[in-house]
């Protein structure tokens, strides 16, 4: 069957299998950070925005993003490499698998909810697993990072 | 792995039914436990197009399109404020974000899954299903009936006037609950009813009425906290239980115990009047 899916931007026509998933037509358009993990819909590894949702991409039919907008890590780089860079500085993940995962969701964090208490952030990334961290260098990031864009764009060191 | 031959954006609930009548064909919800399944789809009928996607208010009641996702019921404030909350509360420890964006309540419900902590917390208010063959029936004969061919059209919440409230306990955050329980009173002054409602025990959720006297005495704030847990722990004792990997049908009967206490002191704290 036939699709059109604008992807990170760019309209694109292909012709798809009907049970093919949305992460295997990311995929094969290069955008690699969009990953399994799990299997089960429950690492959130796969995350990508649909008409700016976040959701599971492993779990969506590409043929249900016929005429949406798909957007995934690799079209969003000014904001994930400014949040990108608090993760890294915390030196918050051993391995970084999830990471892309769990930068875009993240973003989708700040965008719905631009001044989330811990308590927010714990239950809006609860789909996010890391096996290797403990998710507590992930919140110091997150927590300076909302810190330094209150001050402007500032670093608060 | 589930894998489907044709994919069939439909145009109409009745070429939807129609093509339902197939055994090998089968209706998308969220697809979310369905993509957990092994098996041959011949055509999968997407009733995304079909505008069942959206929360109304009307005078009487809240009518909820199928494909309305769990996260939407999260985020509505009408529906959260007339029920004190417990929707958001049933559907926010479910895997993320991400996946309440996909899961539609019509999968939930019609799926009648004993896990279900939407068929639970639904069980608990005024709620009817429509259903595009047999019309309109109350969802507690819905939970009873066995899945057959028809359509989940929409989930229908009569604004009976409700307190009411769900607990879950999870082993892990955000794993399927090990118990589910939702209470309510509802309905006028001079004809108020109490359930309560348990899911998870793992088999399907069931409801329970709770006697005459207990939801007057509950209303005016009449009980101890010693009267509390044994009225807890008598219709804790009604609830029939199983075991599973998660948990033993022992425990289970002692953690609906503590549950249906809470569930019920919330109520009594919440002030009884409806």
């Amino acid at each position: 069957m036939k699709v059109k899916i604008v992807l990170n931007g760019k309209t694109r026509e292909d012709e798809i299998n009907s049970d093919q998933l949305l992460i295997d037509y990311v995929r094969s358009h290069g955008c690699y950070s969009v990953k399994r993990g799990c299997e089960t819909s429950n690492c959130g590894l796969c995350t990508v925005f649909l008409d700016g949702k976040p959701i599971l991409s492993c779990s969506l039919l590409t043929a249900r993003a016929d005429g949406h907008r798909v957007e995934t890590l690799e079209g969003l780089q000014k904001e994930a490499e400014e949040f990108g860079a608090f993760v890294a500085d915390q030196g918050a993940e051993q391995c970084g698998f999830c990471n892309p995962g769990m930068i875009m969701n993240a973003i989708a964090l700040f965008r719905e909810n631009p001044d989330p208490s811990e308590e927010e952030i714990k239950e809006y990334l609860a789909g996010n697993l890391c096996r290797c961290s403990g998710y507590e260098g992930q919140l110091r990031a997150i927590k300076q990072f909302l810190e330094y864009r209150r001050r402007g764009g500032e670093s608060c060191e | 792995m589930l894998k489907i031959k044709e994919y069939v954006k439909a145009e109409s609930l009745e070429q939807a039914y129609e093509l339902n009548q197939k055994k090998s064909n089968c209706i998308l919800g969220g697809m979310l436990w369905l993509k957990m399944s092994d098996r041959t789809v011949q055509k999968a009928i997407d009733l995304s197009g079909l505008g069942l996607d959206t929360i109304e208010e009307t005078e009487d009641s809240f009518s909820i399109g199928c494909m309305v996702t769990l996260r939407q019921l999260e985020l509505h404030p009408r529906l959260n404020e007339w029920t004190n909350g417990a929707i958001r509360d049933c559907v926010k420890d479910i895997v993320g974000v991400q996946f309440r964006n996909l899961a539609t309540i019509g999968g939930s419900i019609f799926g009648r899954f004993g896990f279900s902590d939407v068929l639970t917390c639904f069980l608990a208010l005024d709620t009817y299903v429509e259903l595009y063959q047999s019309g309109v029936i109350p969802l507690e004969q819905f939970v009873g009936i066995k899945r057959d061919r028809d359509i989940l059209v929409r989930i229908i919440v009569k604004k009976t006037p409700v307190k009411c409230v769900y607990m879950t306990h999870r082993n892990a955050k955000t794993d399927f609950p090990v118990l589910a329980c939702a209470a309510a009173l509802s309905g006028q002054t001079d004809n108020c009813r109490g359930y309560v409602v348990a899911g998870a025990r793992p088999g399907r959720a069931i409801r329970i009425e709770i006697g005459t006297e207990e939801v007057m005495r509950l209303r005016k704030g009449a009980y101890t906290k010693e009267d509390l847990r044994s009225l807890a722990a008598g219709l804790a004792k009604d609830i029939p239980m199983d075991s599973n990997m998660r948990a033993s049908a022992e425990y289970r009967s002692h953690l609906a115990e503590v549950l249906l206490f809470r569930c019920l002191s919330t109520l009594q704290e919440r002030g009884g009047e409806v």
